[in-house]
Parts: C-alpha cells; sequence; structure tokens
C-alpha cells in the first residue's frame, strides 16, 4: 500500500473524511446522519492515513489515547442526559435552547452532546481496534 | 423552528410522561448511570492510577445508599417506573425497579463496593494500567441495568455490557490459564446471549412489542401461540448464563483463572444475573413456562446441585472448589424454581442473595489464604488458625453459612425450599437438594480443616507471610462487612424474608409492575 | 419474501451450529459469528418486511398513509450488528493471543486451566 500516489493522496483524503465526519455529526438530528455514522468515518480517516504514513505518525496527530477519546466521549454522552434531572423530566429527555448569536438563531440541545459523545466513543474504540491492528502487521 | 417542537400536529400527550419527574426518581437510574459515568471518568483518568479506587469507592458508596433508599420507598410505595427521555412504554425503554430488582441491585452493589475496598491491595500497578477499575465500574452498571431494565431488548444491551466488561476483567494479567479460560467463557457466554437474542426475535415477531409490562399484557390475551418454544429459548439461554447442568462447563473452566477480586465479583454477580433474568423473564412474562417444563428443570435443579457438590469434593485447588460450590447453589436455586411454588420462587430469591454475599466473601478470604500460605492447593496450605485466629472465626462461619446451618443467612432459604419442595411431592428433589448440600459442606469445611486447623506438613511447620497492617485492612475488613450481614441476614431474617416474599409475588402477579408502568393500549 | 428469508435464516443456523461443533477455535469464531448474523436476520424478518415504503409521516397527517418498513427491527439489528461487531474484535485478539501463547488451536489441548492429570484432594493429614 506504500505507493507514491497513496501515500501524497492520503493526507489530503484523511482532512477530508475528518471535515465530512463533523458535517454528518451536526446534520444527525432531523436528517440522516448523526455521531455514530460521524464517528466510522473519521476512524476510518484514521485508518487510512496509517495505512500510509504509519501507525505512529496517527498516535501524534490525535496527541490522545484512543481510550482516553472513547472514555471523554461517554462521559460526554451520560452527563447529557442529567440536565433533565434539573428540569423536572425523566432521564435523557431532550431540552432544548435557542440562542441568536451574531444573528444566527443556534439549535442547541442535550441530544446535540449525546451524539458528539457517541462520536467520540466510535472513533475512540473503532479507531483504536484499526490502529492495533495495523500495528500488529509491522 | 422552536414553535415546531413545542406545538405539535400529533398529539404526544398519550406518547409522553406529563408528570413532573422528583429528583428521588432518579434512584431508579443511580445505579446504571452513576458507574457508567464514573467508570469513563476512570477512562480519561488512565494515567492517575491512584485516585481510581477512590472514585470507583465513592461511586459505588453512592449507588448503594442510593438502592438503601430505593428499596425503603419499593417496600412502602410499589415498583418505581421511569422512561426514558418521556417516551412511554412501548415506544421508549424504560426502567422499572420492583421489589425483585431493588434486592438484586442492593445485594450486588454491597459485593462490587466491598470488592472496591478490597482490590486497593490485591489489584497491581498492571492490573490498574489495563483498566481494573473502568472494567469494574461498567461491570456494575451492566449487571444494575439488566436487573432495572423493564425491556427486554435493553436487557440484552446490558447483559452484553457486562459480558464485555467481564472479558476485559478475565484476561487482566494475561496469563496462560487466564487465556485458556477466557476462550471457553468467552465462547459460551457468547453462544448464551446469542440465544437470548434469537428468543427477543420471536418474541418481537409473535407481539410487535419488547416491553415487559406491554409483553405480559399481550401474553395474557394471546391464544395458541408457540409459547413454548420462545419459553425453551429463553430458559436455555438464561440456564447457560446460570452456569446450570448440563450447560454449566465454562464455570469450573474459568471461574479459578483471573485476579481473585475479579472471581469473587464474578462469582457473586455474573450467574445470578442469569437467575434474575430467568425468573424474570421466563416466569413473570411467560407464566406457565415453570410448569410447562417442570420435568426437566427438576432433573436440572437435582443434578445441577448434585454436581456442583461432587466436583467442589473433587477438587484440590480452593477456588476450584468453591467454583464448584457456586454451581451447587444455582442447583438450589432452580429447586425452588422448578417446584413451581410462591415459596419455591421465594427460596430462590432469598438464595440468590445469600449466595452473592457468601460467594463473594469466601472467594476474597481464598484471595487471603493464598496471600498468607502462598499457595490455593489444599495438600500445602494451612497453619492460618494460629497465624490469624480472627480471620479463622470469619471463615469459619462463611462455612456454616454455606452449609445452611443456622444462625446464618443461609439456613432460612434451605428451609424454604426444603418444605417447598415437599409440599410439592418432590420428596426425592428434596432428598437430593440436601445430599448435595451436605457434601457441599464436607468439601467447604475440609477446607477449613486443612488450610486453618492443620498446623504443620510431614512434620515440618507451614510457612505463613504473616499481612501487613495496611493488607489486614484492605484484606480482613471487606469480608468482615459480608459476614456482618450475613450473621444479620440470619439473625434479624424478617427484612429480607420480607422483600423476597415481596418479589416473589411480584414475579407470580405482575400487576404492581404493569400499572407503575401504564402502557399505551394497543 | 418472508418465507425465502426464513429458509436462510435456518440455513445460516445449520451452518453456524455445524462450525461452532468444531474443536478448532478459528471454525468456533466463525460459527460464532454466522450465528450473530443468523439472529440478526431473524429479527429482521419477524418485523415483518414491506417494500420500499420509509416509516415516515406526511405533514399535515397524524398517521402514515399506508404500511411502511418497520422502523423498530433495523434499530435492535443495527444496535446487535455493533454489539456482535465489538465482541467478535475481542474474540479474534482473544483467539490469536490464545493460540501464540498456548501453541494450539484445538480446544482439546487446551487445558493450562484445568489440567488432565490432577493429584487427588488429600485424605486426611
Amino acid at each position: 500500500m506504500n505507493t507514491v500516489i497513496f501515500r501524497a493522496l492520503a493526507p489530503y483524503l484523511t482532512t477530508l473524511m475528518m471535515l465530512f465526519s463533523v458535517f454528518v455529526l451536526l446534520r444527525g438530528h432531523n436528517e440522516p446522519g448523526g455521531g455514530f455514522i460521524g464517528g466510522l468515518i473519521a476512524a476510518s480517516a484514521l485508518a487510512i492515513y496509517g495505512i500510509s504514513n504509519g501507525v505512529p505518525a496517527v498516535r501524534r496527530a490525535i496527541w490522545a489515547h484512543p481510550i482516553h477519546l472513547a472514555g471523554t466521549g461517554l462521559f460526554i454522552s451520560g452527563l447529557s442526559g442529567l440536565p433533565s434531572l434539573f428540569a423536572n423530566v425523566p432521564f435523557l429527555t431532550g431540552l432544548w435552547v435557542f440562542p441568536t448569536i451574531l444573528g444566527v438563531e443556534l439549535k442547541l440541545s442535550t441530544i446535540l452532546f449525546f451524539d458528539i459523545g457517541v462520536y467520540m466513543v466510535v472513533l475512540g474504540t473503532i479507531g483504536g481496534i484499526a490502529l492495533t491492528l495495523e500495528e500488529r502487521e509491522d | 423552528m422552536a414553535d415546531e417542537t413545542t406545538s405539535s400536529y400529533v398529539d404526544l400527550s398519550v406518547a409522553y410522561v406529563d408528570a413532573t419527574v422528583q429528583a428521588a426518581d432518579y434512584l431508579v437510574v443511580l445505579p446504571v448511570i452513576g458507574p457508567l459515568i464514573m467508570s469513563a471518568f476512570c477512562l480519561m483518568l488512565r494515567r492517575q492510577q491512584h485516585v481510581q479506587p477512590w472514585i470507583a469507592g465513592i461511586t459505588l458508596g453512592a449507588v448503594f445508599f442510593g438502592n438503601i433508599a430505593l428499596a425503603l420507598r419499593i417496600m412502602e410505595s410499589g415498583p418505581v417506573f421511569m422512561a426514558m427521555g418521556r417516551w412511554l412504554p412501548p415506544f421508549g425503554i424504560s426502567f422499572n425497579a420492583d421489589a425483585l430488582s431493588v434486592l438484586m441491585t442492593l445485594t450486588a452493589s454491597l459485593v462490587s463496593l466491598v470488592c472496591v475496598f478490597y482490590s486497593a491491595k490485591s489489584v497491581d500497578g498492571d492490573g490498574r494500567r489495563y483498566g481494573f477499575y473502568p472494567f469494574l465500574l461498567m461491570l456494575t452498571a451492566g449487571v444494575s441495568g439488566a436487573f432495572l431494565t423493564a425491556d427486554l431488548f435493553n436487557l440484552y444491551v446490558w447483559f452484553e455490557v457486562l459480558l464485555i466488561s467481564s472479558f476485559g476483567l478475565i484476561v487482566l494479567g494475561n496469563s496462560h490459564a487466564q487465556l485458556d479460560g477466557a476462550v471457553k467463557y468467552a465462547f459460551l457466554n457468547l453462544v448464551a446471549t446469542t440465544l437470548f437474542l434469537i428468543g427477543i426475535g420471536y418474541t418481537y415477531g409473535l407481539f410487535g412489542t419488547l416491553n415487559m409490562a406491554d409483553l405480559t399484557l399481550r401474553i395474557a390475551e394471546s391464544d395458541g401461540l408457540p409459547l413454548g418454544t420462545v419459553a425453551l429459548l429463553f430458559i436455555f439461554a438464561f440456564a447457560m448464563k446460570a452456569a446450570a447442568f448440563p450447560l454449566n462447563f465454562w464455570l469450573p473452566a474459568s471461574y479459578h483463572t483471573p485476579n481473585i477480586v475479579t472471581s469473587a465479583l464474578f462469582a457473586a454477580l455474573l450467574t445470578k444475573v442469569g437467575i434474575y433474568a430467568l425468573l424474570r423473564v421466563a416466569g413473570m412474562l411467560l407464566p406457565g413456562s415453570f410448569d410447562t417444563f417442570q420435568e426437566v428443570l427438576i432433573w436440572v435443579a437435582a443434578l445441577t446441585s448434585l454436581l456442583g457438590a461432587a466436583g467442589a469434593l473433587a477438587s484440590t485447588d480452593i477456588r476450584k472448589v468453591l467454583g464448584f460450590l457456586v454451581l451447587s447453589g444455582i442447583g438450589a436455586m432452580f429447586v425452588g424454581i422448578a417446584v413451581v411454588s410462591p415459596d419455591g420462587l421465594r427460596g430462590a430469591v432469598l438464595y440468590a442473595v445469600h449466595s452473592i454475599l457468601v460467594m463473594a466473601a469466601l472467594y476474597l478470604a481464598a484471595g487471603v489464604i493464598g496471600r498468607m500460605t502462598g499457595s490455593f492447593d489444599l495438600h500445602s496450605v494451612g497453619g492460618l488458625y494460629r497465624a490469624h485466629p480472627f480471620f479463622a472465626a470469619l471463615f469459619l462461619i462463611l462455612v456454616f453459612a454455606i452449609s445452611g446451618l443456622p444462625p446464618f443467612s443461609g439456613f432460612w432459604p434451605k428451609v424454604i425450599l426444603v418444605r417447598s419442595s415437599m409440599d410439592a411431592g418432590e420428596g426425592w428433589l428434596t432428598a437430593a437438594y440436601l445430599v448435595s448440600s451436605f457434601i457441599a459442606m464436607i468439601a467447604i469445611g475440609r477446607v477449613w480443616l486443612f488450610a486453618f486447623w492443620r498446623d504443620d506438613l510431614d512434620g515440618t511447620r507451614i510457612a505463613i507471610t504473616p499481612l501487613t497492617r495496611d493488607e489486614a485492612q484492605a484484606y480482613i475488613t471487606p469480608i468482615a462487612i459480608l459476614v456482618a450481614v450475613i450473621v444479620g441476614i440470619g439473625l434479624i431474617a424478617d427484612p429480607a424474608v420480607h422483600m423476597a416474599s415481596a418479589a416473589a409475588i411480584g414475579i407470580i402477579d405482575p400487576s404492581a409492575y404493569i400499572t407503575s408502568v401504564s402502557p399505551v393500549g394497543p | 419474501m418472508e418465507v425465502i428469508l426464513s429458509l436462510l435464516v435456518g440455513a445460516y443456523f445449520t451452518a453456524a451450529v455445524y462450525l461452532m461443533l468444531s474443536r478448532h477455535v478459528i471454525r468456533l469464531l466463525l460459527g460464532a459469528a454466522l450465528l450473530g448474523n443468523a439472529a440478526n436476520l431473524l429479527i429482521f424478518v419477524a418485523g415483518r418486511l414491506v417494500h420500499e415504503v420509509p416509516p415516515v409521516i406526511p405533514l399535515g397527517l397524524t398517521a402514515p398513509e399506508s404500511v411502511t418498513a418497520n422502523p423498530l427491527p433495523q434499530a435492535l439489528v443495527l444496535t446487535a450488528i455493533v454489539i456482535a461487531f465489538s465482541i467478535f474484535a475481542f474474540l479474534l485478539v482473544l483467539s490469536m493471543r490464545a493460540y501464540q501463547e498456548l501453541g494450539t488451536d484445538d480446544t482439546d489441548h487446551m487445558r493450562v486451566a484445568e489440567p488432565v492429570h490432577v493429584p487427588r484432594p488429600p485424605q486426611g493429614y
């Protein structure tokens, strides 16, 4: 897999996939997409970068251990259910706020944070597994 | 966009919880989300290993006291219910805690908590680096989730959560024996959960719903459906989870291999989750399934308890003796299930609680034996009475408790089981159970005799490494706490028996469970 | 359509059970993966099959116009696939480690945890 074409192309491909994964994550609430599929795209981006430039390069680039990422994601997801405690509604109920910043209405919700958490869990675990398996091939 | 979410053209009032939820209602989800979030937090603090035991201890302590509050509330005013994200069943996933759920969750959280105390000294840096505490917390979350959920598919998910964390725990340390045991443990448990999933598939195909309360209603109305097949699949899957004969072989192959705290947790919790699921799904959802398969269940009960006792008698490794005693206990619980009576179920539930406490304490005590004598082999242990009389006394109480002697926690379930099986006219089942518990008593009594009473080996004194002060605190305190609870249940049996009775009634007549959920009509 | 898929589920189960009866860990692994897929397909079929009608309520209506595809089995199957995938990944690594460390993939020869010849427990002292 170490052809010049692939190695030259892989960084751009990885960047593009990472951006796309965030796009998919954010459009997820009412349209196809979401944290899970976004995380999978991001994890494949890491895997591609790992194949072309070696696993150490990936580990340097993400500067956190994949398990660390997964733990943080699970933490965010779990916490996103707790604001409903203070709103007197059951656990994990979606709560929305619509602040207007610079004339643009933002739609923020606890669901979004849950999805971001899922994104990080998937990125961390699947990326971690992929990197470990790629390391074994060397 | 704001008005679209608030004023909907579809009437959501039938699908939404309208009543405000008090903070106290969150006690239902606390045993799951507390450990889950804190497990994630421990993962985030991978490098700060010294704070992880504190996080785990404080979390599980909070969960334990939360469970006590929940238990008091349930015994006073019936099952407590929470619909995740406001969606009422059958649309959303919900948690529903009745007497059976809370009794099991409470006991499980106590055992996890004392295991954290014990792990302060017995889990070394390697074990911590590879995630002992995150896995422990996730295992507790999975076990509590399985006890509390009111949705069949969600039960499967919690089974997998606890399965994955148990995989992580069982290979922690990476010795050859552990890999060998883990292969058998992992594959057979995976088959059991997949069978459970298949049962869920059929249930969904037949009824189009997976909420337990909703299912109970629909099954009661149904007529001429192949419920026996579904029930058999569930019984098969959960009996495999509970390690009942002839589906038990993964347990003696794996339980003696990991770190002793892990063994204690597994022996206490995992098989009982199988028993709980059997009671909940086959007992409550599919009433009559125990009657249909009574003959099989009686054989399973008798053979499991006899095989467990015989295996314990034939083992030389103390941890293996204990592994077989877990089996023997599972047989006793099946005695209660097989006699198909409220009394039998009460005995089974009470025995499950007793077994969780005693097996955890025995494994932890075996760890101390191994630490002080440097061996788990009955041929070479000894001299512990002289070295640590208090520990010897604790172990002797555990021996009496697991043999079902008064005044300890094993006595009451044994009385109930013997009487209910006699009442059911299954005299020889009673005989098999009594014989097996007699053999089990010999097997565990022999452990005490060799490890504590024996002073010298072929004329030479057995070398003992005494516990340091720190170690004595970390090792003996958890065992003493469990022994105190065991003696407490034995002397003041009323609360435990009362809760077990409420649990058994809840299985046979789930009307309180259903009204607390109030599912939307079909 | 349901009948054909039911037969396929049966074929999956047959193959899975056959593979899992083997003594070799790698076949056990394949059998377990196949068994999981069989269960997923079973849930999918149990939700009844409807062709190409997404379960979306059109604007202005309170109920879907016609019979739609059932979204719930798809959610269940997706969850089960994810879980099965992660467990499969674990089992794969575990089997490889066991093969490297124990030097065999034959479960009959995996006797480290349960040795063949164990001395009998002491009869007295």
